[in-house]
């Protein structure tokens, strides 16, 4: 199989999201928020969501790290503003799918850019944390969502 | 032989050298691999590999144990390795060489052994802001354990100890001084031999951690007249698993064991066990005896090939990448000791590590990006991480120029 080439990876919104980050900003009526981090590679993030109704009415984030966690962070809160909880785990499962080569990013809108991470195995995680964080402020889970406990592994 | 052969083979042939790593002549992502990420761990040449795979193939037995032959081999070639590795690094004799998995047991065993014993709630042990979390972690579970402190001496922006601050926090309550011979992160050679000179002087003893030193400079440790020192095998072109706690032996012979189990004891009732003789004190069941051998035969090379002429080669390396890497708008290099090894650990404006050793890896470069088991060096530089390129004795000034312009590729496509 040809290599996924490394502007598979860094296309053109990736880079600019993680230049220009939106929803880059803390919320101060957040009703929920919680804090993620990557041991291996120092990455941390900070997800708020202002929830009602069981409707994410807005979604932010905070924090530091790659381009692809960036990004990630920054299409993530576009996307999710609006979606009920239950759309926003949906779409979390078809991501994770899309970024680890078993799904084919249908019905992911612009999420579909992370298309390339299928050939970046070691990066999913970069991609990945950010929803693992939202999903621990959705259930209010107290302490830091790493990558490295198990519980983030078998999701 | 001739005049002309002798002078030859004083020379350092870099492509010969290379020739014996078969790891180096390999694609990645159809590039060829440029590996610079000697810092982690070193490619092993062929006698080593051959040296494991000898041991397998015809040797593979117990040592110290049976009176048949392959057990008899086993132990000869167990022991040879570690009369090898005595004369390496000048210990007196082969009692003061414990064999361990690696730099970290090495540490963990004078912890446990050494210092808990002796250990007060008000004492201390003393190390550097660039050490290593191997030479950090330890400590700080002693301090949980006893009541002890960790106490930190601090670098300057170069990423030299500033001897006097060392200095100054040497004290009366001072039970062991622990530090690196050469920074991980930064490259750093220490001045372990000032370190050792203040320590002895108010009568502390030092651990030297010569996980980095061990392939770059020539370690004598008499003439540093360190207490301790450790290393591992694999940063020096042997295999995992293995490394080396040399001790002075009127320690070690003061020293409780530090695991209990076969091969370390002289005889065993349920009363009272009586303890094996050094070094077999210390290496309680049975040892990575493949792993010895292959060490063993990685520190012949490195004797063969010539550590002095390998070190100017990579010096000769450093200044190169130093100024290449310099070069380059919106780089910064992090560490910029005056004496330092081949280690170019560095940040790009604009872009993050995790990124730029991806890319490189599509160039078949291997860097390390991160923290380098490093954090505290990367919180006195303000910086989460850097990638960090390492050097060993196979590389070359076109590995570094591939380097450079894989950093000029990352640059253009994140467009700074």
């Amino acid at each position: 199989m040809k290599d996924i080439e490394i502007s598979d990876l860094y296309q053109e919104m990736i880079v600019d999201h993680s230049r220009r980050p939106r929803n880059f900003r803390r919320l101060d009526h957040a009703t929920h928020q919680a804090d993620g981090f990557n041991p291996l590679c120092g990455d941390k993030v900070k997800v708020y969501v202002d929830l009602e109704n069981d409707v994410l009415r807005d979604v932010s984030f905070e924090g530091e790290g790659c381009a692809i966690s960036k990004a990630s962070a920054s299409l993530m809160t576009e996307t999710l503003k609006g979606k009920s909880k239950s759309e926003a785990e949906q779409l979390f499962s078809r991501f994770r799918d899309l970024a680890t080569g078993s799904g084919d990013g249908s019905d992911l809108g612009k999420l579909a850019v992370f298309s390339g991470l299928r050939g970046f195995p070691t990066r999913v995680k970069c991609a990945t944390l950010v929803w693992h964080t939202l999903r621990a402020a959705l259930e209010q889970t107290s302490g830091i969502v790493s990558t490295e406990s198990s519980e983030a592994q078998a999701r | 032989m001739s005049a002309l052969r002798v002078v030859k083979s004083a020379e350092f042939d870099l492509l010969e050298v290379r020739r014996d790593f078969p790891a180096l002549h390999q694609k990645v992502h159809g590039k060829p691999l440029v590996y610079l990420d000697n810092a982690a761990t070193t490619q092993k040449p062929k006698p080593v590999i051959d040296a494991v795979d000898r041991f397998y193939r015809f040797d593979s037995s117990n040592v110290h144990r049976a009176v048949h032959v392959l057990s008899d081999r086993a132990t000869k070639a167990y022991e040879d390795a570690r009369t090898t590795v005595k004369q390496y690094i000048n210990a007196r004799n082969e009692r003061e060489i414990i064999f361990v998995r690696g730099t970290t047991e090495a540490i963990n065993l004078v912890m446990n052994s050494f210092v808990r014993p002796r250990v007060e709630a008000d004492n201390e042990i003393l190390i550097s802001a660039l050490e290593h979390h191997s030479n950090i972690v330890p400590w700080q579970l002693l301090a949980e354990q006893t009541g002890a402190r960790l106490v930190v001496a601090p670098i300057d922006d170069r990423g030299e100890l500033i001897l006097e601050e060392f200095q100054r926090r040497l004290g009366p309550r001072t039970a062991l001084v622990a530090v690196a011979h050469i920074s991980n992160a930064l490259g750093t050679i220490m001045p372990v031999r000032e370190i050792v000179q203040m320590a002895h002087a108010r009568g502390v003893p030092v651990l030297i951690d010569g996980a980095q030193a061990i392939a770059h400079l020539p370690v004598d440790v008499r003439e540093l007249d360190c207490d301790f020192y450790a290393f591992s095998g694999h940063k020096v072109f042997g295999p995992t698993g293995i490394g080396v706690l040399y001790g002075r032996e009127s320690l070690l012979e003061q020293m409780p064991p530090y695991q209990g189990g076969g091969d370390m004891i002289r005889s065993v009732t349920f009363e009272k066990t009586i303890y094996n003789e050094l070094p077999y004190k210390f290496e309680a069941g049975t040892p990575h005896i493949a792993g010895a051998i292959g060490l063993g035969a990685a520190l012949d090379y490195v004797s063969r090939v010539g550590l002095v002429r390998a070190a100017a080669h990579e010096r000769e390396l450093l200044d190169y990448g130093t100024a290449l890497l310099g070069s380059v708008p919106g780089l910064r290099l992090i560490g910029t000791a005056r004496e330092k090894v081949g280690v170019l650990s560095f940040v790009l404006d604009g872009v993050h590590p995790h990124d730029v050793g991806t890319v490189l890896d599509r160039d078949g470069i291997a860097v390390r990006t991160g923290h380098h088991c490093a954090q505290p060096v990367m919180e006195r530089f303000g910086v989460p991480a850097t990638t960090r390129a390492s050097l060993a004795l196979y590389n070359s000034k076109s590995e570094l120029d591939a380097l450079a312009h894989g950093i000029r590729r990352v640059q253009k496509l994140f467009a700074v």
